[in-house]
């Protein structure tokens, strides 16, 4: 019933805006959370500078595919990721954006939507990504008017209601499985084939409240002061229809969080910041992890080894280039 | 009655609590109509008994009219927090504070009970500029991990300038409200009943759109 998490208790923590940081960390994912604590730990003076805590885990019900954790709330895991880099002491800035980053003599200058610039020796970027948009007509006019990008957040406003998920991978039918305790039934409509796990695919399959349409695009969106239905096309015939809907839930995948940084860095054509093997950008002693750098399986185990690559490898940079 | 609050998170709570710098009273408006009314009135006990800084008291909305007048409450339950001098810190939680929205009762108990200010100068001297009344209304879900952080951010400024009130409204206990008001998506905020944004959004937002009024 309660979902009573730690957050407060960073106020405890000072951060300090005047020193010079070896590694600082840019977004309080599994990625910036887990980089932190390997940074400590490798005696780094590091801390972590973000809007939020929690990343993507922040949209997602449950999680089975964290190794070690075998079930928990996507919330439930940040709360002891975080409860673990609390116990560390590790500085943490909340509340505030990155507007800008740059190098200037050798050190990184970030510049913090409150104007005040924090300076480190290395920085790494985790900011993680957005939900996409279809990107289709109606879709601006009645967002938050019935298009929602957060199932488990607007879910209770479709109580017992006719809701469509758009999208076909594990958040879309992750989306599904959520709205069905509310909804009175939901169509998940996939432009291709379903990319999801097997597991989350068969529970979906033996949900008698989800249908699916494959190989059909939704092409506009239709409402007035909210979503009323949606034109859809189907790819097989060619044909387009009217599909009565009173909700439409966007799960499509998601676009990097890479527009502060887009002239400082090198990104790919879908945005995504461009990383090796150590993690590291083209700019020496800038590192990126997580969702938004172009490694294509966007897991959060992934981003957080990511984030531990980044701290260790940034640790050898200060060793031998840094210092 | 079996406890709403495990011993584990009763403890978490009450360790966080500590931060508490004054002393604070929170009123809980109630009605006998109102099916929420008795699980957040537990609630409200089970947590207020965990700082010795709060001091928590029950009144009725349709009895105890002059006190829900100058509070300006409407509904029940709806908790307001006053600070240690009796003074009414301008905000208004509508519903019940469960799930995620723990952390917004949670963090208004420990923001009304705070001297020093929630803002840095250059916010403060924005916000002091505020000269006309100011109605932020703030729209959750009890499933909604977005929404207590802007919650927390409505109720600052409300107790940041005089001119300025906050309400947090439960969606699900205060249906026809968020129907009315046309929400389908949280943390949906409306200020003055006519500009609205979505999303956890950092202060600057609100001051935006307030600066809109």
């Amino acid at each position: 019933m309660f979902n009573f998490n730690f957050e407060s208790q960073t106020k405890l923590n000072t951060f300090n805006h005047e020193i010079v940081y070896d590694f600082l960390v840019i977004g309080g994912g599994p990625a910036g959370l887990n980089a932190s604590l390997y940074a400590h730990r490798l005696g780094l003076s590091t801390a972590i500078v973000t809007y939020d805590i929690g990343g993507q885990l922040l949209n997602t019900n449950e999680v089975d595919n964290y190794l070690g954790l075998a079930y928990d709330s996507g919330s439930g895991l940040k709360d002891k990721f975080l409860k673990h880099v609390e116990t560390f002491s590790i500085p943490i800035l909340q509340g505030v954006y990155v507007q800008n980053v740059s190098k200037v003599s050798d050190l990184f200058e970030i510049m913090l939507s409150t104007k005040i610039v924090i300076k480190s020796k290395t920085v790494l970027l985790t900011t993680g990504s957005l939900p996409k948009k279809l990107g289709i007509p109606g879709e601006d006019i009645l967002d938050a008017k019935g298009i929602s990008y957060c199932a488990i957040c607007d879910a209770p406003f479709f109580k017992d209601k006719h809701v469509v998920v758009a999208g076909g991978g594990n958040s879309a039918v992750e989306s599904a499985l959520d709205l069905s305790k509310w909804a009175s039934h939901v169509t998940v409509i996939q432009r291709s084939n379903f990319r999801a796990n097997e597991i989350l695919l068969k529970q979906m399959y033996a949900n008698p409240k989800i249908d699916y349409m494959l190989q059909t695009q939704i092409i506009e969106v239709h409402g007035k002061s909210t979503v009323e239905g949606l034109t859809i096309l189907d790819k097989n015939t060619n044909q387009t229809s009217h599909f009565k809907t009173d909700g439409l839930f966007v799960a499509i995948g998601m676009n990097p969080n890479t527009k502060y940084i887009k002239d400082f860095v090198k990104l790919n054509t879908f945005e995504e910041v461009i990383v090796n093997e150590k993690q590291e950008t083209n700019v020496p002693g800038l590192y990126a992890a997580g969702d938004m750098v172009d490694q294509p399986h966007k897991q959060i185990i992934i981003a957080a080894a990511e984030g531990a690559k980044a701290a260790i490898n940034a640790n050898h940079y200060l060793k031998f280039n840094g210092e | 009655m079996k406890s709403l609050l495990t011993p584990e998170v009763a403890g978490q709570i009450k360790e966080v609590l500590n931060m508490m710098e004054n002393d604070i009273k929170v009123v809980l408006f109630t009605s006998n109509d109102c099916e929420t009314c008795e699980p957040t009135l537990q609630l409200l006990e089970e947590v207020t008994v965990l700082s010795d800084k709060i001091t928590f008291v029950e009144r009725s909305l349709t009895d105890d009219v002059e006190e829900a007048t100058a509070y300006g409450v409407t509904l029940a339950p709806t908790f307001v927090i006053l600070d240690k001098d009796n003074n009414f810190r301008n905000f208004r939680f509508n519903g019940i504070p469960a799930g995620h929205e723990i952390n917004s009762l949670i963090t208004a108990l420990i923001d009304s009970a705070a001297s020093n200010p929630f803002f840095d100068a250059k916010t403060l001297e924005r916000l002091s500029k505020v000269n006309k009344d100011i109605n932020i209304k703030v729209f959750v879900t009890l499933s909604c991990p977005h929404c207590p952080g802007a919650v927390s951010n409505a109720f600052r400024l409300a107790m940041s300038n005089k001119n300025i009130t906050a309400d947090a409204y439960e969606a699900q206990t205060f249906g026809e409200i968020s129907m009315k008001y046309n929400v389908s998506s949280v943390p949906k905020i409306i200020i003055n009943d006519k500009y609205e944004f979505l999303g956890n959004q950092p202060i600057e937002a609100f001051l935006n759109e307030i600066d809109k009024v």
